[in-house]
Parts: structure tokens; C-alpha cells; sequence
């Protein structure tokens, strides 16, 4: 019975607020579809599932400069386009909430409650400094054979 | 009469089909719900929706602005 779940893969290679919320709403969409849902974060991406909180943990410094100068979580993405210095994000948040639309650290829960699989690739954590501990809680650690394996038996797969 | 009204006037894709499904999961075969949603998209949404998820549109109609769609469990 389960085998037979269509299945939905999104790469959230980005950690723009605007593609983050995009990849949050069809990953939403396909779990109401009832479909396996998984999400890929890699390079900028992981970013969208940093806590927001500093996070004690040993790095050497080069991570220590790449976790200051990369934004810490969903709540501090800029846009992709007209972020003009973060006056963007907050526009757009606004412009969200009058129009009833879900933020996108509201997204992420309703996808966990979904069931969609969060996986963090774990190369580009180390590239980019990233522990698990700095990331939310309950998302699974993987590379690319496992991305594959999910992708592979999916009808959609997106890279965002 | 449904047997399970889901109100999603005033909110946003995609919480129309997300809230939609959560009713859904609850009901036995045969039953029916049905779906509010002030969302412009919300007639291609659940067009394709119920097919998707093999279940079916009775009924849907348009009133002052508000889709009320009536959707069976198969």
C-alpha cells in the first residue's frame, strides 16, 4: 500500500526567501496530494533550515565567517529579486499577511506535520560550516545516492 | 447535506487542498465534505485534486464569490 504513493522530490538548492517559499508551497501541495514528499536542502538552501538562534558548536574560522555572514533561517532570507538591503523581505511579508498567505516558517511546520521528508545534504554542510546541531530538529542527514533513490521512483522533481 | 463542511474562506493557496485533505483522511468511503474557498484558483485546484486522488466532484458552484465544492470519498 505504501509502494504505491506517488512521490514528489524538490532540490532547495536556493536560500532566497521567495524560492524557499515556493518549493514550501509545492512540497505542501503535494503532501495534501497525498504523495511521499522529500526535500533536498543543499549549498544556499540548508540556510531555510538553520535555527535562528546562535548555536554554540566548534568550528574552525573560515566556518565561523561563513555561519556570520550566511543568513540564520527561515525568518532571515532576502529575495531574489528587489531585496533592496532586506526592505524587500519585509515588504513581502506584509503584502503575505494581508493576503492570508502562510509565512514561510509556518510552511515548514505544516510540511513536517505533513510528513514531507526534510533531508540536509551533508557535503555541503561541511562545506559551508554547517552542524547538525545548528539545524532544525527532526530533518534527516543524506547525500546524493539517497536523493537519487527517492528521485528516481518520483514523477515530479524540482530544482529550485 | 455533507457530512463535514471545511472552511477555508479567506486563506491562501495552499491551505484550501492542505485543510481539504485533512477533512478527507477523516471520513469513510461514501461520505462527503464540503470545501469553502474564497481562492481564485481554488476550481482548477480541486478539479484536479479530486481526480488526482481518485475521488469525485458531485458539485461545484459560485456564489458571491465563494467556490463551494462537494466532494465524495470513493
Amino acid at each position: 500500500m505504501e509502494n504505491q504513493k506517488e512521490k514528489t522530490t524538490i532540490v532547495l538548492f536556493s536560500g532566497d526567501l521567495d524560492k524557499a517559499i515556493a518549493a514550501f508551497i509545492i512540497a505542501n501541495g503535494a503532501a495534501a496530494y497525498d504523495h511521499d514528499v522529500t526535500i533536498f536542502f543543499t549549498f544556499w538552501g540548508l540556510n531555510t533550515m538553520r535555527k535562528d538562534e546562535i548555536v554554540k558548536v566548534k568550528k574552525g574560522w573560515l566556518e565561523k565567517m561563513f555561519g556570520w555572514m550566511m543568513p540564520r533561517g527561515a525568518q532571515k532570507l532576502g529575495l531574489s529579486k528587489m531585496n533592496m538591503l532586506g526592505m524587500g523581505p519585509e515588504m513581502i511579508k506584509h503584502v503575505m499577511k494581508k493576503h492570508n498567505a502562510l509565512t514561510l516558517p509556518q510552511l515548514i511546520e505544516l510540511a513536517q506535520e505533513q510528513g514531507v521528508k526534510l533531508v540536509a545534504c551533508t557535503m555541503t554542510m561541511d562545506l559551508l560550516g554547517l552542524q547538525q546541531e545548528e539545524l532544525l530538529d527532526g530533518m534527516e542527514y543524506a547525500g546524493v545516492a539517497a536523493y537519487l533513490g527517492d528521485a528516481t521512483q518520483a514523477k515530479v522533481n524540482l530544482f529550485i | 447535506m455533507a457530512d463535514v463542511v471545511v472552511d477555508t474562506k479567506g486563506l491562501a493557496c495552499p491551505m484550501p487542498i492542505v485543510k481539504a485533505k485533512k477533512a478527507l483522511d477523516t471520513l469513510q468511503p461514501g461520505q462527503t465534505m464540503e470545501v469553502l474557498s474564497t481562492d481564485k484558483g481554488s476550481l482548477h485546484d480541486f478539479t484536479a485534486w479530486v481526480k488526482q486522488s481518485k475521488n469525485e466532484l458531485v458539485s461545484h458552484e459560485l456564489e458571491n464569490g465563494v467556490y463551494k465544492f462537494l466532494v465524495k470519498k470513493l
